[in-house]
């Protein structure tokens, strides 16, 4: 029996003519290396490569020495490269002093502790991307960590000044309020979308938005803040709310990286060995089947959104009970942002995710490190962060950047119209990689689910493959 | 064949209306939203108290008619703004009981006149003028790049390409025309430059959404941090290195247009504006027409909604969305400049401040078409406009409740309160044969 | 116009979906291909109409070779194309629709919706149909909308015209007229090539025959050979075209609708006052053209539509106030009308699949509360089901996407046989399966019923539910238009299809029978002869 069905396109199935015949004839060994050749890992390392070319680039572009020595090039063309290349050890070398190992430290703790530092950065990166990345495994694109995490904070840190309570309890339940706050914050998207379709990307830009305002308000209230000041700035945390340290004063580790190690588990087991997950994935990968099967899919919509709200809230607790222990108006900084930079990097695994968040969390070290000794400004990591993302995302092109043979071992003729049917036959490919690619939800046979706008539940949204006329 | 297929025929060539046994059930969200404004405007009407005075001044500075402070008694002002506002809202009521379509003068002139009733209220007894031109000149200048910006994301996801990357297009247009207006030291020089920055960016876009088919509100929240990083980086070092060259101020002249600037109140803020601000009329008046009567629109929209269909009437699809987003990038790159040449301003980090977003917003209440776009886009630019002005005259109102509104309006929309906005069906599916 | 293949091949990657196919259509000539679901046709017809390039061989067109570098060349040489699916869209009106890609302007690119509007008009008067210009394509029913290509191919001097299994949507005098249509159109020189699986009509309508087998061709024969031979050379073995079963055996009522009606998302009434009951151990098919009602009622039974009046009753119970879940628990069996949207999920494995409704209750699902899922478990229920329903695979861990619709298709049965049944509702199950799948499927409902489970077969194609049902109610316009058993002639089932009553359509049916119906009786003459 050959790719029935697919190949007449009688099922309004998305690109069917090539699905089916294509999966078919592939062996399972074919497949197999087709997935190696896929590997995350080949491609995040190459991805990181060519970020900091990139970043290479605009750190010589904007020094002033290289600029110097490029005014007299052709009499000198070695003094360009020698200050290029003098500059760029510098500024690399301690962007990987302030995230790793100090070698120039002058004690032992001070070598080590660019490392500890990475780790503290990484702890709300990890628990916030821990969020988007249940979010992206459900189908659903989470753009409201700023604001989760901003809630999160919000409320952790005024149970952390304005209470008293014993040492233990006070911080759980600061962290516990923390996640109440994120999880309010993506619960309304949640509910939001699952009573009315209404779309979460939207919905949760305008909810990070609100965030910064209302923050910003809460910190011109007294009652809030508590404090005399006019200062836009809470009081601190109680001591007994903060998270202890793990190393002593001599480093800012704390146990918030305690948290994240377990969150990491947590999901990990959430996502893959309990029911709720399956229905989780299951909505992720075909709504209307998963509703067909009996799964409640508007209960199971808000849930995720509720969870990963949760997780950016603790993830925003952990970022002021362990770290600023004041809020101001910028506590969140770009974590909102830089933890959907960390899922997609991780691939929406919990383990991806995790070591994402320290990579991330080392660049944000570094970066420090680099910006103190070597000015070279800080924004810098977004720009390196951005490439990244974007080079992971299209695999393709980094392989055509490193003159990679293609992923299926095709020759690389022809290989425009191979790499799509590569592509649509991509079921075998790990799911993020779907996630990332085509129309948002990694099912790409309703892509109304992704659009802007309202689709309201138990109808089909409009869409292009689905098409019945007649209707 | 035979003569005998007729019969049938007469049964199926009658259309498919369908039966309306069971009648769709009254919409009453608008009347109770009427409702509850005009009960909040009887509110604000009793709490005034007597013989308080409300002070508007109707000109700005330069005028040439010289228009007096207008000085309004509260109370009564008040009260009679309120009861037409309560008969307003009767009339959408009845007109929800008999099914009948309201019209778009309604929630126009509700809202203005709320507004007034609102203003009249806030502005009572507080020793402060109410500086209304200056309010609406504020809200025009804060609506241009928001205005600029829906026009751009509704080119792109119209033809199918969902764009959050409209803050990054702004930004990148606001930073180059700095940089170029700066460079040959004039501001026309910047106009020229931005929208090349909104079309590079919207360049990228779609050579990962397009070309490489990534999730294109990913590469739209990415090119964000992008751009933001770029231009960070570049503004601490070389334009704060090197002002004089890189980031001098160079503003746009105002070029008033004879006559029509010197209508009372509209004529100011209009009319006496620059360049870049006729421009836009211009580009949404264009749009408005070409994107539903010209060949260019029809294809568009039909990339938009159905590509599949499109390419079996030998219509280039993803060449037809690369171009249409680079377009719309320029677009967004004009309206980036209005905050820097279109202001006379030197470029800041991260100076569009999520204008990007609230056009983004101004583009779904306006259900993707200009002309609902610009209007959003306008209320955006009033109400922020508004709680500038309230911060300063000092009100009970807390200025960030106005700064969230656009925000708060826009979930209200789309979770489907202000009717169903339909999207383009294909919006966000990359088309591969 | 001549249009002629030599040797055209298409390959997807390993995949031969087109084997150097060659075939002649000559001027003014109705050419049927014919293949079963699968062998090739859509792709073949793509490939002519410049959607894909051919890996090999050539395309003539009046004997000079052509090549084409999307539709827009194969249109610009004189070929149109209706699309099975139909390449409209519904926001637009009928002029734009017509108009799109070959735009009336005037200047700046602005349209000339008058010329385009009257390019409709004319072309409907040559033909006689009767299309508003200004209606939308969405408000159109499905035969308005067909016309509608077709006018767009005509307007742009198609010679060669491609109909990709036009009948599907049609009701048997629906496509009376499209064959009326056709005949006009090959009097006036058109060539047609006309695609489908159905043998009847290629018999009644074609001058010659193309019929092809896993993308190759495998004889060309005239409209005078037998439905058995036609079967016989398509699916490449000797065919049963009737699904051989005992008589229905029926016990007593067990499933009962009652004044069920059901809104579409814009309030439209899409299940009219339907009332209908059955007996344990009877199959009854819900006929009528797509898009009547039958997917959004087989839907109300699942219950993922709530419905507006009426109620449902399994063993006399009220099914309305559970859910989906405790519906399924209920004991009802559920396969949906488009297994990739709604029945599987494409990149869950086999095994999860195989769960995909009983994943969260023993043995599937364990520890307090069944948080946890059991995988070994899972993997081994999925596995000996597998092996039980013939599915052809690699392992229960491959994604269920790699397999064919046929095997996607009895993995979904597996799922739904092995519980204990009540009522087991099947929408639209045969749909795009090879006949080898769509034998198996029909045994194993047949099965299903003569273990006393009361079937419900939802089904827009005539011949299965003549082929399956012991009892055929007709659906059109969300009202049932009656309940006939099984053996009433498709004349009949087809004007019930369009809204007649039983009664009213026998005698209509007697009087006018149909082209197909004449073609049936005289078949049925020579091979009684």
């Amino acid at each position: 029996m050959s790719a029935s069905g697919s190949q007449q396109g009688m099922t309004p199935a998305p690109k069917p003519e090539q699905q089916s015949p294509w999966a078919e004839a592939e062996g399972r060994l074919s497949r197999a290396l087709r997935e190696l050749g896929q590997t995350s890992w080949v491609v995040t390392i190459l991805a990181v490569v060519v970020a900091l070319v990139v970043g290479a680039v605009l750190i010589l572009a904007a020094n002033r020495d290289v600029q110097a020595s490029l005014s007299y090039f052709f009499a000198q063309p070695t003094a360009f490269l020698e200050t290029s290349f003098q500059v760029l050890r510098e500024a690399y070398s301690a962007l990987f002093r302030g995230a790793v190992f100090d070698w120039q430290a002058p004690s032992a703790e001070r070598a080590i502790r660019p490392l500890t530092e990475t780790m503290v950065y990484s702890v709300p990166l990890i628990l916030a991307g821990l969020g988007i990345a249940i979010g992206f495994r459900s189908g659903m694109l989470n753009i409201g960590g700023q604001g989760q995490i901003i809630l999160g904070a919000t409320s952790a840190g005024f149970l952390g000044y304005a209470l008293s309570m014993p040492v233990g309890l006070h911080v759980l339940l600061a962290l516990a309020g923390g996640i109440l706050g994120g999880a309010i914050w993506g619960g309304i998207a949640g509910v939001l979308k699952a009573r009315t379709g209404a779309n979460e990307v939207i919905v949760t830009i305008m909810l990070n938005n609100i965030a910064i305002y209302l923050l910003a308000w809460l910190l011109q209230q007294q009652w809030y803040k508590q404090t005399g000041s006019n200062q836009p700035l809470s009081s601190s945390v109680d001591e007994s709310a903060q998270l202890f340290s793990l190393l002593g004063s001599g480093f800012r580790l704390h146990a918030g990286f305690l948290i994240a190690i377990l969150a990491t588990l947590g999901v990990w087991w959430l996502l893959e060995r309990s029911t709720l997950g399956f229905e989780f994935r299951a909505i992720g990968e075909n709504p209307e089947a998963a509703r067909t099967a009996g799964i409640n899919v508007p209960k199971a919509t808000a849930l995720v959104l509720v969870i990963a709200g949760g997780l950016a809230g603790l993830g925003g607790a952990a970022h002021v009970l362990g770290t600023e222990y004041r809020l101001a108006g910028g506590v969140a900084g770009t974590l909102g942002f830089d933890a959907i930079t960390v899922a997609l990097l991780g691939r929406s695994r919990p383990l991806g995710t995790f070591l994402a968040g320290l990579l991330l969390g080392g660049l944000r070290a570094g970066g420090v490190l680099m910006q103190a000794q070597t000015g070279t400004p800080i924004d810098i990591v977004l720009v390196l962060q951005a490439v990244i993302v974007l080079m992971i995302a299209a695999p393709p092109l980094v392989r055509a950047i490193f003159f990679l043979p293609h992923a299926d071992g095709r020759p690389r003729l022809r290989r425009r119209s191979a790499r799509r049917k590569a592509r649509s036959t991509d079921s075998a490919a790990p799911v993020q990689e779907r996630a990332l690619q085509t129309s948002g939800a990694p099912n790409a046979e309703s892509p109304g689910t992704m659009t802007p706008g309202t689709t309201t539940p138990g109808t089909q949204p409009p869409s292009t493959n689905t098409q019945e006329p007649g209707k | 064949m035979s003569d005998q297929t007729v019969s049938p025929a007469a049964v199926q060539a009658e259309p498919l209306k369908q039966s309306t046994t069971g009648v769709r059930p009254i919409s009453w969200k608008y009347p109770i939203t009427y409702a509850v404004l005009a009960a909040l405007a009887v509110l604000f009407a009793i709490t005034l108290p007597a013989g308080a005075r409300t002070h508007f001044r109707l000109s700005s500075g330069g005028d040439f008619f010289e228009i007096p402070l207008v000085e309004l008694p509260s109370r009564p002002a008040g009260w009679i703004l309120a009861l037409i506002l309560v008969g307003l809202a009767g009339l959408a009521i009845w007109q929800a009981s008999q099914r009948v379509r309201t019209r778009l003068w309604l929630p126009l002139l509700f809202g203005v006149l709320f507004v007034l009733a609102f203003l009249v209220w806030a502005g009572a007894d507080r020793g402060a003028v109410i500086p209304l031109v200056t309010m609406l000149t504020g809200a025009l200048a804060l609506s241009v790049p928001l205005i600029f910006g829906a026009m751009c994301g509704l080119v792109g996801e119209r033809s199918g390409v969902i764009n959050i990357a409209i803050e990054a297009q702004l930004l990148a247009g606001a930073f180059l025309a700095a940089v170029a207006a700066s460079v040959f030291t004039s501001a026309y020089m910047g106009l020229v430059f931005a929208p090349v920055a909104g079309a590079l960016v919207g360049a990228l876009l779609v050579f990962f959404s397009v070309k490489y088919q990534v999730n294109q509100i990913i590469v739209g929240v990415v090119l964000n941090v992008l751009i933001i990083g770029l231009t960070g980086f570049l503004f601490s070092t070389a334009l704060t290195q090197n002002p004089e060259l890189w980031n001098a101020r160079q503003q746009l002249p105002r070029l008033p247009i004879p006559g029509l600037s010197q209508i009372p109140i509209i004529g100011p803020v209009l009319f006496n504006q620059t360049i870049l601000v006729y421009l836009m009329y211009l580009i949404v008046g264009v749009l408005n027409v070409f994107l539903f009567r010209s060949r260019w629109g029809l294809r568009t929209r039909a990339v938009g909604e159905h590509p599949k269909a499109a390419d079996t009437v030998g219509i280039k699809v993803n060449r037809m969305r690369v171009y249409n987003v680079i377009l719309a990038g320029g677009i967004a790159g004009l309206g980036g400049a209005f905050f820097t040449i279109g202001q006379g301003l030197a470029f800041g980090k991260e100076m569009s401040a999520g204008a990007g977003f609230i056009a983004l917003a101004a583009m779904i209440l306006g259900r993707w078409h200009p002309i609902g776009a610009l209007l959003a886009a306008l209320l955006f630019g009033f109400s922020t406009s508004l709680g500038n002005t309230l911060a300063t005259i000092g009100t009970p109102v807390p200025s960030e409740a106005l700064l969230m509104l656009p925000y708060v309006i826009t979930i209200f929309a789309v979770a489907g309160f202000v009717g169903r906005v339909r999207p383009p069906a294909a919006n966000g599916t990359p088309y591969v044969k | 116009m001549k249009l002629e293949l030599r040797g055209v091949t298409k390959r997807f990657g390993s995949f031969t979906a087109n084997d150097r196919i060659s075939l002649t259509v000559e001027p003014g000539e109705i050419h049927a291909l014919l293949g079963e679901n699968g062998a090739g046709k859509s792709t073949l017809m793509n490939t002519i109409y410049g959607l894909y390039s051919p890996d090999e061989g050539e395309i003539l067109l009046d004997d000079r070779e052509v090549s084409f570098n999307g539709p827009g060349d194969a249109v610009a040489a004189g070929i149109g194309m209706v699309h099975q699916h139909f390449m409209l869209i519904p926001v637009f009106t009928v002029t734009e629709s017509v108009a799109l890609g070959y735009e009336p302007t005037r200047a700046a690119g602005l349209m000339d919706m008058a010329q385009a509007r009257a390019k409709v008009l004319e072309i409907s008067a040559r033909f006689g149909f009767d299309v508003d210009p200004d209606a939308r394509i969405e408000d159109l029913p499905v035969g308005a909308q067909q016309r509608v290509e077709i006018i767009k191919a005509l307007s742009r001097d198609a010679k060669v015209l491609i109909l990709d299994e036009p009948t599907a949507v049609l009701t048997p005098q629906e496509t009376d007229e499209l064959i009326t249509i056709m005949g006009q159109l090959r009097d006036s020189g058109t060539s047609i090539v006309f695609i489908t699986h159905k043998l009847r009509e290629v018999r009644a309508v074609a001058d010659r025959i193309t019929v092809i087998r896993r993308g190759a061709v495998v004889g060309e024969t005239s409209p005078q050979s037998t439905e058995t031979e036609l079967a016989g050379l398509m699916v490449g073995r000797e065919v049963n075209l009737t699904t051989l079963k005992e008589p229905a055996n029926p016990q007593e009522v067990s499933f009962e609708v009652r004044g069920l009606t059901v809104l579409s998302s814009t309030d439209k009434v899409v299940v009219d006052d339907v009332d209908f009951s059955m007996r344990r151990g009877e199959i009854l098919v819900i006929a009528g053209v797509d898009g009547n009602g039958q997917s959004e009622l087989a839907q109300t039974i699942l219950g993922i539509r709530t419905p507006v009046a009426g109620s449902i009753l399994l063993d006399d119970k009220d099914l309305a106030p559970l859910s989906v879940k405790q519906r399924l628990a209920a004991g009802l069996g559920f396969v949906p009308e488009d297994r990739s949207t709604d029945g599987v999920i494409g990149a869950f494995t086999i095994t999860e699949n195989y769960v995909l409704d009983m994943y969260d209750r023993p043995p599937y699902a364990g520890g307090p509360g069944n948080v946890a899922l059991r995988l070994p478990v899972m993997r081994e229920a999925a596995q000996t089901q597998a092996e039980r329903f013939d599915v052809r695979m690699g392992s229960v861990d491959d994604p269920i996407s790699t397999l064919s619709g046929g095997n996607q298709q009895k993995v979904v049965l597996a799922r739904e046989m092995s519980r204990d049944l009540r009522l087991f509702v099947a929408s639209q199950p045969t749909r795009g399966l090879d006949v080898g799948s769509i034998e198996f499927v029909h045994r194993t409902i047949i099965e299903e019923r003569d273990k006393g489970t009361p079937c419900l077969i939802v089904s827009t194609e005539l011949d299965e539910a003549l082929n399956l049902a012991d009892r055929i109610a007709v659906m059109y316009r969300g009202k049932i238009v009656g309940i006939v058993p099984a053996s009433t002639s498709r004349d009949v089932l087809g004007l019930m299809m369009a809204g007649v009553p039983a009664d009213e359509a026998q005698a209509q049916a007697a009087t006018h029978q149909t082209v197909m119906a004449e073609a049936d009786e005289q078949a049925e003459a020579e091979e009684n002869q």
